[in-house]
């Protein structure tokens, strides 16, 4: 083993720390002893491989994946981006796996209890993977915002979870995209747990080029995974 | 061009009908499940199960655990393995543990072999949960692997306090063998968790 192997480590800089106080779950779900340093073997430069194969015909349009009897209400939207790594290298075939509430800011979720309607028409989880150039793209209805129990008064801002392997068991990673504008991201602990320098990054990108006229309003939301160390194997 | 890493956020309170939608009962198709091994796949039959424990020593349920191992012969299904693998092995596999009343994951499938690199046999674990802003890594060992442990250059840099959070004990008491694997979040016998 060597630690020249595979993928860049990840950076501290950008990701929150596991102990956030203000986001009050991580008090009892937090590491508490300092991490260990693992060199990378075969175990982390490898990881699944899911790509298009993974995505049904109607996976990437959450407008339509469960629209029973009529359209799902809301304001439709695309979102789109590309999926890259710290060298800028698109990724491509890389599935990713979406999940949020509905415009009422309800999940399907049977442990949702906000008290905001369920849209029969829509269901909230859907998949889409990157092209050879790293691009990927799904049509959805923009979430709402919903309250939680963090403190009083707490709201989550406007999200979609997102899901995505990458190439290797190192660079997965789960993260949650925002809206540009939104009041509510001032005041949220998740949203806040991110070091300031990073928390851009989260936040989708208004485009007037992704939108389909007349149809759906367009956002930009790139995604990028750790590189690869650029020393080249020995053999 | 140098681009910075996207951050980590929680996989929150609601994934199950977005990653485990077969499990929980949702109209989706799952990419993954905690069977991982078909049952003419080649290797010992195992189950793995396990709770996942908070600072309070109160199990987890809902947590989502995914899996990813070698096959019996030690070989990774994917192209950075020049080895090879069964093609119809993913070696992947994805529980949430929201459905069980004592909220254990649990995984169906076959001891990995040793990859050839003097480490011993495991799984690769990540850990994610309402709570936790980035993933948690793990390993499993075996219980029975005895020798090929102590040879384990991973297991070796661990102090000898905490080795013992990595290691899965075998149960030979049920239809097949079961490796119990707790995983705590906190406490005295905080499971080691690694960067890498
Ligand atoms: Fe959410």
């Amino acid at each position: 083993m060597t630690d020249k192997l595979g993928f860049k480590s990840r950076d501290w800089n950008s990701h929150p720390a596991y102990l956030s106080p203000d986001y009050k779950s991580t008090a009892l779900r937090s590491p508490t002893k300092p991490l260990v340093p693992l060199a990378q073997s075969l175990s982390e430069i490898t990881g699944p491989v899911y790509g298009h194969e993974s995505v049904g015909p109607l996976d990437a349009d959450l407008t339509r994946n469960a629209a029973a009897a009529g359209e799902p209400l809301g304001e439709r939207i695309i979102v789109t981006g590309r999926v890259l790594d710290e060298d800028g290298r698109a990724l491509p075939n890389t599935l990713i796996e979406v999940w949020q509430a509905n415009a009422a800011g309800r999940y399907v979720h049977a442990a949702d209890q906000h008290d905001a309607p369920l849209d029969p028409n829509f269901f909230g989880g859907g998949r889409c993977a990157t092209n050879a150039e790293g691009w990927y793209s799904f049509k959805t209805i923009k979430p709402g915002a919903y309250p939680w129990g963090n403190h009083l008064n707490a709201w989550r801002p406007n999200h979609i979870h997102f899901s995505l392997f990458g190439p290797s068991f190192a660079t997965r990673l789960i993260t949650q995209m925002y809206f540009p504008g939104d009041p509510l991201l001032d005041l949220d602990p998740i949203f806040l747990a991110t070091p300031q320098a990073a928390r851009g990054r989260l936040v989708a990108d208004f485009s007037l080029e992704a939108t389909e006229p007349g149809v759906a309003l367009g956002y930009r939301f790139d995604i990028v995974l750790r590189g690869r160390n650029e020393t080249p194997m020995e053999n | 061009m140098t681009q910075k890493q996207t951050p980590s956020q929680t996989i929150g309170p609601f994934f199950a009908y977005g990653l485990t939608p077969e499990q929980y009962g949702y109209n989706l198709t799952s990419i993954a499940a905690p069977e991982v091994a078909k049952k003419d796949q080649e290797g010992e039959r195992i189950r793995i199960e396990g709770q996942i424990f908070d600072g309070e020593g109160t199990a987890v349920g809902d947590a989502m655990v995914e899996i990813w191992q070698a096959d019996a012969a030690g070989r990774y299904p994917h192209s950075a393995d020049s080895r090879g693998s069964n093609a119809d092995f993913t070696g992947f596999g994805r529980v949430g543990t929201g459905t069980d009343p004592e909220q254990r994951f649990f995984f169906e499938t076959i001891k990995p072999g040793a990859a050839g690199d003097g480490q011993a046999p495991h799984i690769n674990v990540i850990v994610f949960m309402r709570g936790m802003l980035n993933h948690a890594y793990t390993r499993i060992y075996f219980s029975d692997e005895v020798e090929a442990n102590a040879a384990d250059p991973v297991l070796a840099g661990i102090p000898d306090d905490r080795r013992g959070t990595l290691i899965a004990k075998r149960d030979d008491s049920s239809a097949g063998p079961v490796y119990r694997f707790n995983i705590h979040m906190q406490g005295a016998d905080e499971t080691v968790f690694f960067d890498l």
